[in-house]
């Protein structure tokens, strides 16, 4: 399995890469939810995203702040199936507030400037996602597990 | 669109979508030398196949299951063989079909064809590749044709050309396949002609048969050769060939039938006719503009040319003999039975000889000195073997790969190795010796008394029918403990294997002969006549392959056995002198050492490479190759050195680096098999089908991302090895 000595280069080159993800969270009736949210990855181990208040997931995050993160490179043509890397973040997300927001914002708006109203607004809270693990799946069906520093 | 184009409507532009071969063809017909009336099929059909029926993103599927530098070659058969059942397998999309039937038929009708392999840029590379892709001879009727033309398209992913993909270029997106169709000329010689000899510049060689030439491409049959001299085009010499027999068209195909006397008694050309082939290959050489490789057939003193190829000078396997050795596997299968009979008559009782000659000599009474003679002289003579092993053991697997794609050509099945189902149950030693072992394990089942006096290690009188049952087992088989790394003394270990088999359920074995008949016959019925009984030939040289395949490791390994024993005798005596170190000794420096009181042994060899960060990084999932159905789910049982074998527990799951027949004792205990080397012809792939028991090979480094312990899921129907954490569960 060669792409495990590489795989943190491979998750890097992902989170680095990729804009949009989609964020599951858990309804207050315990089924799923999910959406796509724009991300940014200042770290393998934090993912930041941003959300109005009014939404579901924001009110499903208050309830419980347990999510999962899929984020991959796919391209939806047939070599997708042997070519495209596809990770699932799992972790805990947790809203940030005053100097950790300023300066979340500027690293989620550096990456995605066109999106500064947005996040600007008082009625869009950003939030960060405490990864404790990745499941990095690579050629279809090979399957690696990434544990991230705590 | 059309997707066809013919000879005469070739144009320059035309080379990249009818490939060197046909546009060859192409350009002599224009410049009237004979051709036999053809047509080409274009890449665009292959293209167009592929990207309708979804088949180009299975190939990729199947390249990219792992690093293609990693695959063994009995992977590399293994990706090609599933690629071409998936070609046998997918028809045509209508239009296309519609199309071509059409072109064919109109051209065709009622009339035999050659359909040959004409892949772009394949005779424009500077080493020689001839005999990557396939051609069929002699094939009547629309259908039949287009059957074979996806087997041409198939075998652009032949393992041979798997093998040189990188010289090749071999890619999914950019790699295709244009067909030549070309009326069959019922020639009665054939040959071979090189313009200019690769050996001698200031030479030509002409190659001749009677009948057609697949023999002499495939080296079935010897070929008559002539040397002239190209300037002056004086014959220099003649070597007759012993001409026994001829490939000539059979109902369907071509057949191998024997020569009559007076044909037999002749050369196939006179010597006016060699000058004559020869004229044609210089005028051809003169056309292109270099020496020429041309295949030609005489058809009632008519000369045509049937392809034409510049000679390439570069040898495909430059700087990698490994290639061309494995190039050298694929047989036909004539040369497979002469084969066979030379290993079993010859080789396999030979070798049984020297395994008893060494078991039989005791090693206690000899000398330190002598125990250094007779270390070296076992080395040399497991050596030997090992040779022998490698040049005439291996090559008959193919007997297996011959048996497997008559198989799937004849009945297309869904699993591409169904044809091992036939295989089975070919009595092998190790499933023999896995017998014996059930047997005394059955004997402990139902008498605690015996259990009792196993484990105590102390017979009794009543106990010799199971003592009896031992010794056999010792004569025949040796010490259990006897593996690549050492060997041990003594009964404890085989004792405790046979409690706890005794303790699980019996194993049955999967194979029942009703069940092989059933399926022979199913296999035989889409023969008839003369066919049949080929037919019948090629599944007793599989069976026969196979079941070789097996045994013979058991003879090496025996031969293997008597060396450790040498070894580990050395190393016991040495114990006193260096303590533990000896047991780290290289089996030459324990000879050394034996001679030398004052020797010191060299420094161990480096740890293996770590995995960067293995202690976050951990492995869920693992895609290695489907080698035998079922799924398993038990804890892992990881073998890194031999003795860890004698440890395995009813349930667990085997994890090896590369099983061979000594070490499958193990395997009736064992829920599932997971094993580093890949390949359905593997001695773990073989076993496992005698038992029923799921199977993944080919999965990169199992023995260092699994631990025993660890809780798998074996997915043999994918081939897919899952670790279960405890989180998870």
């Amino acid at each position: 399995m060669e792409e495990l000595k590489n795989i943190r280069v491979i998750l890097a080159e992902l989170l680095r890469t990729q804009k949009l993800a989609v964020l599951s969270t858990v309804r207050s009736d315990g089924s799923a939810y999910s959406n796509l949210v724009s991300f940014a990855a200042p770290r393998p181990e934090n993912l930041l995203f941003a959300t109005t208040r009014a939404t579901r997931k924001y009110a499903n995050l208050m309830k419980n702040a347990q999510v999962a993160l899929l984020i991959d490179n796919r391209r939806n043509d047939e070599a997708d199936f042997h070519e495209a890397v596809a990770a699932t973040a799992l972790g805990r997300a947790v809203e940030l507030a005053d100097a950790e927001r300023t300066a979340g914002l500027a690293t989620f708006l550096a990456k995605f400037p066109f999106l500064a109203e947005f996040a600007h607004s008082p009625s869009c809270a950003l939030f960060r996602v405490d990864v404790e693990r990745f499941i990095v799946v690579t050629k279809f069906q090979n399957v690696v597990e990434v544990r991230t520093s705590p | 669109m059309t997707y066809t184009i013919a000879l005469d409507q070739v144009r320059p532009e035309d080379r990249d979508r009818i490939g060197g071969k046909g546009y060859a063809l192409s350009f002599m017909a224009g410049k009237g030398l004979r051709i036999p009336n053809a047509m080409i099929i274009t890449v665009a059909a292959y293209k167009e196949y592929l990207a309708r029926t979804g088949v180009g993103e299975s190939i990729a599927l199947e390249i990219n299951r792992k690093m293609i530098e990693q695959l063994r070659w009995e992977e590399l058969w293994d990706a090609a063989l599933r690629i071409r059942n998936l070609f046998l397998r997918t028809p045509l999309p209508g239009e296309l079909k519609a199309s071509l039937s059409r072109e064919i038929a109109s051209k065709f009708a009622g009339r035999a064809v050659v359909v040959r392999s004409s892949a772009p840029g394949e005779d424009s590379a500077n080493v020689s590749f001839a005999g990557l892709h396939e051609s069929y001879v002699n094939i009547q009727g629309t259908e039949a044709i287009l059957d074979h033309v996806r087997l041409v398209w198939a075998s652009l992913w032949s393992d041979a050309a798997l093998l040189y993909r990188k010289e090749l270029g071999l890619d999914i997106a950019t790699s295709s396949m244009a067909v030549i169709i070309q009326e069959l000329v019922t020639g009665n010689r054939s040959g071979v002609a090189f313009s200019q000899s690769p050996e001698n510049p200031a030479q030509a060689v002409i190659e001749a048969v009677h009948g057609f030439n697949q023999g002499l491409v495939d080296g079935t049959i010897e070929p008559d050769r002539w040397i002239l001299d190209r300037k002056t085009e004086a014959i220099l010499s003649h070597r007759p060939a012993d001409r026994q027999q001829a490939i000539f068209p059979g109902p369907s195909g071509v057949e191998l039938q024997p020569l009559p006397a007076d044909v037999a008694a002749r050369p196939p050309l006179s010597p006016p006719e060699v000058k004559t082939v020869f004229k044609m290959t210089r005028k051809a050489e003169e056309l292109f503009g270099s020496p020429q490789d041309m295949e030609w057939t005489l058809c009632k003193r008519a000369l045509f040319i049937l392809q034409s190829r510049p000679i390439t000078t570069g040898e495909p396997a430059e700087g990698d003999d490994k290639r061309s050795w494995y190039l050298s596997l694929r047989r036909s299968f004539e040369n497979l039975k002469a084969l066979l009979t030379e290993v079993e008559g010859k080789w396999i009782p030979a070798m049984i000889a020297e395994g008893n000659e060494l078991s039989r000599a005791g090693l206690s009474t000899l000398s330190d000195a002598e125990l250094a003679g007779e270390i070296d002289r076992r080395q040399a003579i497991h050596k030997k073997w090992s040779e022998v092993y490698e040049t005439y053991f291996i090559p008959l697997a193919h007997g297996i790969r011959l048996f497997g794609q008559t198989y799937n050509d004849a009945l297309r099945p869904v699993d591409p190795y169904e044809f091992m189902d036939l295989l089975g149950g070919t009595e092998l030693i190790s499933v023999d010796r896995n017998r014996l072992l059930a047997r005394m394990a059955e004997m402990v089942r139902g008498n605690h008394t015996l259990e009792l006096a196993i484990r105590a290690g102390a017979f009794t009188e009543k106990d010799r029918v199971f003592d009896a049952v031992l010794e056999e087992f010792a004569r025949r088989y040796g010490d259990l403990g006897c593996g690549t790394d050492r060997c041990f003394q003594g009964n404890d270990a085989l004792f405790a294997l046979i409690l706890r088999m005794a303790a699980a359920p019996a194993v049955r074995e999967r194979f029942s002969h009703a069940g092989i008949e059933e399926r022979r016959e199913a296999y035989l019925s889409r023969f008839v006549g003369g066919a049949r009984n080929r037919a019948v030939e090629i599944l007793d040289l599989g069976r026969a392959s196979y079941r070789l395949r097996d045994n013979d490791n058991i003879h090496l390994g025996r031969i293997e056995g008597a060396l450790l024993a040498a070894i580990e005798e050395g190393k016991h005596r040495l114990e006193g002198r260096m303590g533990p170190a000896a047991h780290g000794l290289q089996p030459g420096d324990t000879a050394q050492a034996l001679r030398d009181p004052h020797f010191l042994p060299r420094p161990e060899m480096p740890a293996k490479e770590e995995i960067t960060g293995a202690e976050e990084i951990s492995v869920r999932q693992i895609r290695g190759q489907p080698a035998g159905p079922g799924v398993a789910r038990g804890q892992a049982r990881v073998i890194v050195v031999h003795a860890d074998l004698l440890d395995i527990r009813a349930g667990e799951i085997l994890v090896c680096d590369a099983i061979d027949p000594n070490m499958t004792f193990a395997v009736p205990l064992a829920a599932g098999i997971v094993e580093r080397r890949g390949g359905m012809l593997i001695h773990g792939a073989i076993i496992a089908r005698e038992y029923g028991i799921p199977c993944v090979t080919g999965v990169p480094r199992a023995v260092e991302m699994i631990k025993t312990g660890d809780r798998l899921i074996v997915d043999g129907y994918l081939g897919i090895v899952t670790i279960e954490k405890s989180s998870d569960l």
